[in-house]
């Protein structure tokens, strides 16, 4: 122990000493107690918990998990019916979570990204405009943001009947927002496939060349190659396969459409709120991180002739990223733990099947648990992930 | 060149494109082709989008009528806020005692104006706070001096967002300050706790402690004990703030040079002494404008409450809406909602960002 007296030669006066003036011991004893006292108020409360479930003859456990949901959900990605289980409504209800939250994010990213060097430009117009979106999506609750989409979607927009049609194949209506996509056809497949086999080959190029650069101090342009590769070869597929180019086209049958593809308000509203709210915060995020580059930095990137373009890749962004993001993770963390406020707009949510488990079988416990769960789950990968970020982005230095 | 010569000459004007409204128009708004163009896009996008909602905001718009004359325009019905402005901002308040929550709210507003100035930060000013959350929970409460008690499930509207977020924030903030002394802690058992409770809570949406407050909060409460549903609310959000609090004054803690705590030990200053006389006062000065962030945050996360049913000012502004008469009405009365937060939070973000530079003594 550090703060211990140092042991004297004489025997008495080190006895003279009484525990509780001895830091160490009084350490020990401290968090003894303090550890004492939080078992106790935990036992307390579960004693207290055990005797309330067993007088209101509530189930405890997840037994729950295997009997049947009965319930309808909106929207699923995967095959759901009311026949099915409560896992397999969670399971909807997750994966419900992850698409929001993961469209989200790209769209944040893309948009909080040009906001914040839009609020950076030298243009005062543009200044102004990203200025004002930033203080007026920041200072007004999330929450209230969904309620004000939600009620411009099911408020302003007609019926299917008169549904407004801005483009062939695209309607807006209190239903949703309903656009044509392409008939399913086995060449998407393998156009897909292809495009990933292009950005995989796409990377070990972009390796290879590197390693030349590095030898011969000649560059290789991998990205424009593997951009040129990846846009082209998914499309000589398409031709080779015929050029399909059959649409599955919207139409209005009775009182809604089939076909097309259909963004439902709730998740609609959802988006556009969560995403319009954390782009704001992203792009003064994204403003800082530019911003704290120092002048000279670029100074001496076009000292040595680099062009503006490399002065941006090679210089500003690497260094500007690092200051990115830390706090742009937390943001997409923040956009999927708001993505629970789906339960107030009536999208289906892990959080909104949760709350409607907890209101047909009564395990709050159980209910309330999993939330937790579950978003500790995305909120520790994403810290794991963060720690091995920022070990790989460390400035080595010397 | 020597003076004369300079005088001689004509004093030339700068170049029109320099100075004047046509300068300041070539410096911001049209410097390169592509700055031009963006104006342009720009100046389009606002000329497009503005005009329309122009017209149905201001034009076409009725501001106190009926809500039948609102059925045969195209504009906003403003009149939807003030046929319910008492509703909406004071909720369920017994009629004939609407002074009470406005005088409380006018009292912790004044408070906080007058908190803002640097020079009244002292130990006067604390006491004056902690009186006035007396006196401002006695108003809403009554029951003393002969005004009516009032129980909290009729506490409403402006009053109970007010409520939630400054009690919330007052009483989190000490706890927040334990916590992250806990985590700075070189006592193990201590440190892993306040690490456990602070990455937890911050790992949760605030949803699913007030889902915890709501309908499991009451499970663990011993037979025939039960805590009203404003306070449990008002315990999730301090539990939730105060995981906040801790990692921002943490960040003050970690900003301290080690020479702070070293001259501490050698005048012989114990633990809380180090703390209470060096550390904190320092720390705490520097963690002011985060703070004020999360006030910010704490304010805005209030509206959370809607979705466990307690009438906050967004829950009344829905219950208005939900009023046939009214109903279709939401855009106007959000937008009204929207301006009304606004306000808050953009004095509060200000007044955080002047503190900034203010306390900015640094280098």
């Amino acid at each position: 122990m550090k703060h211990k007296i140092p042991p004297t030669s004489t025997k008495p006066i080190e006895a003279a000493v009484p525990f509780w003036r001895d830091a160490g011991k009084r350490a020990i004893a401290f968090q003894i107690v303090a550890l004492f006292i939080v078992s106790g108020a935990s036992y307390y409360l579960f004693s207290n918990t055990q005797a309330n479930l067993a007088r209101q003859s509530i189930a405890t456990g997840f037994g729950f998990w295997g009997k049947e949901a009965s319930f309808e959900i909106g929207e699923s990605l995967i095959r759901y019916s009311a026949a099915d289980t409560y896992a397999r409504a969670l399971l909807v209800g997750a994966l419900n979570t992850l698409k929001v939250s993961f469209i989200g994010i790209i769209l944040t990213t893309i948009l909080g990204s040009l906001v914040g060097i839009a609020r950076l430009s030298s243009n005062w117009l543009v200044s102004k405009v990203a200025g004002s979106f930033i203080e007026l999506m920041q200072n007004i609750p999330v929450l209230l943001q969904l309620f004000f989409w939600y009620a411009v979607f099911y408020e302003s927009f007609p019926s299917p009947r008169q549904a407004l049609n801005p483009i062939k194949g695209v309607f807006l209506c209190n239903r949703g927002f309903i656009f044509a996509i392409p008939e399913t056809h086995s060449a998407h497949a393998v156009m897909g496939w292809m495009f990933l086999a292009v950005l995989v080959g796409g990377w070990f190029l972009n390796r290879w060349g590197y390693q030349r650069q590095e030898l011969t101090g000649r560059p290789f342009p991998a990205g424009r190659i593997t951009a040129a590769l990846a846009l082209f070869l998914p499309l000589l597929i398409w031709a080779l396969y015929g050029a399909p180019t059959a649409m599955n086209i919207p139409e209005l049958r009775g009182f809604n459409f089939t076909g097309g593809l259909t963004v439902s308000p709730e998740f609609g509203a959802l988006l556009l709120g969560l995403v319009l709210y954390t782009s704001a915060f992203v792009a003064e995020i994204v403003r800082a991180g530019i911003q704290s580059i120092n002048r000279g930095q670029i100074e001496a990137a076009k000292a040595i002739a680099l062009r503006p373009g490399q002065v941006l890749r090679l210089v500003i962004i690497p260094q500007a990223l690092r200051v990115i993001i830390p706090p742009l993770t937390s943001q997409m963390l923040n956009l999927t733990k708001n993505s629970s406020l789906a339960v107030a707009i009536g999208y289906a949510d892990f959080v909104a099947v949760a709350n409607t488990t907890i209101n047909q079988t009564g395990q709050a416990i159980e209910g309330v648990a999993m939330i937790m769960v579950v978003y500790l789950f995305f909120s520790l990968t994403t810290s794991v992930f963060m720690n091995w970020y920022n070990k790989h982005m460390a400035l080595v230095e010397r | 060149m020597t003076e004369a010569t300079t005088a001689k000459r004509a004093q030339l004007k700068p170049p029109i494109s320099n100075v004047g409204v046509v300068g300041w128009l070539y410096t911001n708004l049209f410097s390169t082709w592509y700055n031009s163009l963006l104006t342009i896009i720009m100046l389009l996008m606002l000329a497009w989008s503005v005009p329309p909602l122009f017209q149905w905001a201001f034009v076409d718009s009725l501001w106190n009528s009926s809500a039948a004359a609102c059925r045969d325009i195209d504009g906003a019905c403003w009149s939807v806020i003030p046929n319910n402005f008492r509703f909406i901002i004071l909720g369920f308040f017994p009629e004939g005692q609407e002074w009470r929550p406005i005088l409380a709210m006018v009292l912790l507003l004044g408070l906080v104006i007058y908190s803002k100035e640097r020079s009244r930060w002292k130990k006067s000013l604390a006491w004056l706070w902690l009186i006035n959350l007396i006196v401002m929970g006695t108003l809403m409460y009554g029951g003393v001096l002969g005004m009516p008690v009032v129980e909290t499930a009729q506490w409403s509207g402006l009053p109970l967002t007010l409520i939630l977020s400054f009690f919330g924030m007052i009483v989190a903030y000490p706890l927040g300050i334990l916590l992250a002394l806990g985590r700075r802690s070189k006592l193990p058992a201590i440190k892993t706790l306040c690490v456990v409770y602070i990455e937890m809570i911050r790992g949760v949406p605030l949803i699913s402690l007030l889902f915890m407050s709501s309908i499991m909060f009451p499970l663990f409460l011993p037979e025939g004990v039960t805590i009203d549903k404003v306070l449990r609310a008002l315990v999730a959000i301090i539990l939730f703030a105060a995981a906040y609090i801790a990692e921002v004054v943490r960040g003050g803690l970690q900003a301290m040079p080690r020479g702070q705590y070293e001259a501490a030990d050698s005048l012989g200053l114990n633990y809380s002494n180090t703390m209470r006389l060096v550390i904190l006062p320092q720390a705490l000065k520097i963690v002011i404008p985060p703070s004020v962030g999360v006030l910010l945050s704490v304010f805005k996360d209030t509206s959370l409450v809607v979705i466990i049913a307690l009438y906050d000012v967004l829950k009344t502004t829905m219950v208005t809406l939900s009023n046939p008469e009214w109903a279709g009405y939401s855009k106007e009365s959000y937008i009204f909602l929207a301006l009304l937060y606004f306000c808050f939070c953009y004095a509060m973000s200000s007044y955080s960002r002047r503190l900034e530079k203010e306390l900015h003594t640094g280098h």
